[in-house]
């Protein structure tokens, strides 16, 4: 599953004036084989403090089902402009969620986090099962998941 | 117009309807066995006690939930991984991780959404609006064939298919529509088409102190495990956030460091309507509820195969109108009044030549007569008559459906039968007069067709032709209709003596061994329509058997230069006849144990005898039978002692009209016995007569004077089907 974002599809606080001071970063969340229904998945920014900043994207298109996200509505208020135009579909036992977003250069290497908050029906709710930062370092490393994230990795 | 909303969306549906209505019977079952596997959640347990035995034995736990098959499960974080297990509602112990089965999973996503996603969901919730349309428009036409919704528990008449249909739906039919309901409501719920409850969450503010053991928080305390819906621990590591508790009143903020309600929102009258469609849908929290409904639904994949079995037979009864242009732009409307369909072959020429010769035509059954022929500048009806001049089935509410006409057209009228009855096109006759006595015009007069006579119709065509102003040539080819080979196979010959030869002959399919033609399906009562070599216009005999009894049986008297009759009395065992079985379901004894009182005389005993043999239930069964000689045409009289020992018949009554002192008729031998039969109709006995004209008309006399002291009268028993005729 592939997404691919012009700039302007992202939340206000990534927009980058220009091209040039933003840069494609690529999201990937594999997930385990849990056998169940699709599940949500949400990806979301918070700065050092842990203040929420936005949504990178969110899996799953049925909003009375988001309070399981439970951090991610606790952080954003579970408010529909915070995902407006970010939104797709569940995604499969076993199936890899890529998204490729440019983000803004001053968003990269500044102590910004992306969490990850899953939930399956009948199964588990997830709140912020990953928490990697947006640093170029960490580029390409996979980070495994507490709940039904095999892996998830930044790739700068 | 109901019976197309209601048999073409129920063909298109029939099959994505029985994935719905099986799945759901199947899902229907789970609620029992949840509710053996989890017994109700009993009272006594603080939700305090029961998250304190939880939490110490988890390092952190998200939130503990009731699930909506009554189990109670803890969301809990140990570590780096993250699980859910089944918790014992008092104790707090794991009972090992939470999963819902497989099984389970796919029989829901199949019966929501067809596993395809959200068109599938959207489908499935079209399937239950299409389920509701099928089930009301089902019942509308039940009740009208019964004779309105107060007679729609009676008992119904018809084919097998149609009793089945019929008595099926009418028991589906509540547990459906609660279903079609309450799964519309849900996917219209799933697609955001009702509005979820908005209600604001409270800006609270915690102590923000440190954080209390779970099972000290007085808020918690006095919340009984029973009445628990979720209880959503605070994140780990933000002393500002609270606990969360939701119950069926509504939801609470918990301040985790001194356990006071910090804000409460109550359920909105929405959240509660929203549990109890869910619950009335499901049957989970209602498994008596549950199973009614999943019984009802496993009705629907018998109401489709039904279904699909009326329409069809409907639609291959019917020659096929090619070209039949709509209601409203037809120039010319042609109605048909048909009981088998020859009548409709006829049309189908007409129709066809019509076309051919410029007009816009539209044909259609007597019964369609609608306002709605904008354009029509003539109206032509085609009609036969049934039985004793009735109107035919096609054509029943015809004239009452006259009666709401208000744009008279120039109208002529064509009638169909045979000169040898009594009444030669009667109900053609009273159709005409119905159009003369509403000040119709005439197109032409009416006119009779003899035995479906090519010649007389041609002719017509012709005199319609000059009215139109234009050739019309109408060659008619009757359409023979599938006949099987049947070979005799044994005769037996009565009444020669008093010169009134009848024989009862017994025919088995044609050929030996596996080439052996079969026996069509048919039961005693139906006709069977025999085409005597060199005419193609079958003549119909009442079958004396059923299928299961291995011949076609049927009882013939001999008439002077009848060309049938002579035809089948010349047969020698193994000489073959080409003949069909065409359904009588009116003539038929009414299901159950009342008694029945059948009344023939002559040949009419054949169906009547069927009846006896096949009455293994040895529910009563009195047999007035009329002939001529006790010594020469009794016929099964050696049969009818047999089924009077055996009790199939519970008494035999004859009157013969050559017997001793001047002889005695059928309807003495009524007259005489009046007081037994006016008990036995008191005890709903239905009256089943067969035989010919005149004796039928006797019959109808006597009985009459009889029933009359019970304040009813033959009409009466007519209309609720206890009186019926098999009369020729």
């Amino acid at each position: 599953m592939k997404f691919v974002l012009p700039a302007l599809a992202a939340t206000a606080a990534f927009i980058a004036p220009t091209f040039a001071e933003a840069r494609q970063v690529t999201f990937e969340t594999a997930l385990k084989t849990y056998g169940g229904n699709g599940a949500y998945v949400v990806l979301y920014v918070t700065d050092a403090a842990g203040k929420y900043k936005g949504t990178l994207w969110m899996a799953g298109g049925k909003a009375k089902y988001y309070r399981h996200l439970s951090d991610w509505q606790r952080a954003s208020g579970g408010r529909p402009t915070e995902i407006d135009g970010i939104t797709g579909a569940s995604v499969g036992s076993g199936k890899t969620l890529k998204i490729s977003l440019d983000i803004a250069d001053a968003m990269i290497n500044a102590g910004y986090q992306v969490h990850v908050d899953t939930a399956v029906e009948d199964g588990m709710d997830n709140p912020s099962e990953v928490v990697a930062p947006l640093d170029t370092s960490a580029s390409g490393k996979a980070v495994p998941g507490k709940g039904y994230v095999k892996s998830f990795s930044v790739t700068f | 117009m109901l019976r197309r909303l209601h048999s073409l969306p129920g063909i298109m549906l029939a099959l994505g309807l029985a994935v719905v209505t099986l799945t759901g019977a199947m899902l229907s079952v789970e609620p029992v066995l949840d509710r053996l596997a989890a017994p109700e959640i009993a009272h006594g347990t603080s939700v305090a006690t029961l998250a304190e035995a939880v939490a110490a034995r988890h390092q952190s736990i998200d939130s503990i939930r009731k699930r909506a098959d009554g189990s109670i499960t803890v969301a809990f974080s140990d570590g780096d991984v993250n699980g859910v297990e089944r918790i014992d509602p008092t104790t707090g112990a794991g009972l090992g991780p939470y999963r819902i089965s497989a099984a389970s999973r796919f029989m829901t996503n199949l019966h929501r959404s067809f596993l395809a996603g959200d068109a599938g969901r959207a489908a499935a919730g079209t399937g239950a609006l299409a389920m509701l349309v099928l089930t009301a428009s089902g019942m509308m036409m039940l009740a009208r064939r019964l004779g309105g919704w107060r007679a729609l528990l009676r008992p119904i008449q018809g084919t097998p298919a149609q009793r089945w249909h019929g008595a099926l739906g009418r028991l589906a039919a509540a547990g459906l529509v609660l279903s079609s309901l309450t799964g519309m409501w849900m996917s219209a719920s799933t697609f955001g088409f009702i509005p979820e409850s908005q209600v604001a969450a409270p800006a609270v503010v915690a102590s923000g102190g440190v954080p209390a053991p779970v099972g000290t928080l007085a808020a918690l305390k006095s919340v009984d495990v029973a009445d628990l819906r979720e209880l959503t621990f605070p994140a780990p590591d933000d002393r500002l956030d609270t606990y969360s508790l939701r119950t069926s009143a509504g939801e609470a903020r918990i301040d985790m460091a001194t356990g006071a309600q910090l804000a409460f929102m109550p359920a909105t009258a929405l959240d509660r309507l929203q549990d109890l469609i869910r619950m009335l849908h499901t049957g989970r929290g209602a498994w008596v509820l549950g199973l009614w409904l999943g019984v009802s639904s496993l009705a629907v994949p018998v109401l489709g195969v039904t279904g699909i079995v009326l329409w069809w037979r409907r639609r291959a009864a019917r020659p096929r109108i090619t070209m039949n242009v709509s209601a409203r732009t037809a120039d010319t409307v042609i109605l048909v009044g048909s009981e088998g369909n020859s009548t409709w072959g006829f049309a189908a020429t007409l129709h066809a030549a019509l076309t051919v010769a410029g007009h816009r035509v539209h044909t259609a059954a007597m019964n369609e007569l609608a306002p709605v022929y904008a354009s029509a500048e003539r109206l032509l009806i085609l009609t036969a008559t049934h039985g004793d001049g009735a109107a035919p089935a096609s054509a029943s509410k015809f004239l009452a459906r006259l009666a709401t006409m208000k744009k008279p057209v120039p109208v002529t009228v064509l009638g169909f039968g045979d000169r040898n009855f009594a009444h030669f096109c009667r109900f053609a006759e009273e159709v005409s007069a119905a159009f003369t006595a509403r000040g119709w015009p005439w197109l032409l007069p009416m006119k009779r067709i003899d035995r479906r006579s090519a010649q007389e119709f041609a002719q017509w065509g012709q005199d319609l032709g000059a009215v139109l102003g234009h050739d019309l040539v109408l060659t008619h080819v009757a359409e023979r209709p599938k006949t099987v080979t049947l070979e005799l196979a044994e005769r037996e010959d009565y009444g020669v003596a008093v010169g009134a030869p009848v024989a009862i002959l017994r025919f088995h399919g044609a050929g030996a061994g596996a080439k052996a033609s079969r026996l069509p399906s048919f039961e005693a009562g139906d006709l069977v329509g025999i085409l005597p070599p060199g005419d193609p216009m079958p003549r119909f005999y009442s079958l004396a058997s059923s299928t299961r009894d291995g011949v076609l049986e049927i009882c013939v008297r001999l008439r002077e230069g009848g060309l049938c009759s002579t035809f089948l009395h010349a047969l020698e065992p193994g000489d073959r006849i080409e003949a069909y079985v065409r359904e009588n379901p009116a003539f038929r004894p009414a299901k159950g144990r009342g008694p029945l009182i059948l009344i023939g005389a002559g040949a009419g005993i054949g169906p009547l005898a069927g009846f006896v043999r096949a009455n293994d239930a040895g529910r009563p069964v009195h047999l007035y039978w009329g002939g001529r000689s006790a010594a020469s045409d009794f016929l099964y009289e050696h049969e009818l002692a047999q089924h009077l020992a055996e009790r199939r018949l519970t008494s035999l009554n004859t009157a013969f009209s050559r017997g001793p002192n001047g002889g005695a008729y059928i309807q003495d031998r009524l007259a005489a016995d009046a007081p037994r039969l006016r008990e036995l109709i008191r005890q709903g006995a239905q009256i089943l007569v067969c035989g010919g004209r005149d004796m039928a008309q006797a019959v109808t006399l006597a009985l009459d004077t009889v029933v009359q002291p019970l304040g009813l009268d033959l009409a009466t028993l007519k209309s609720a089907g206890r009186y019926v005729e098999d009369v020729y």
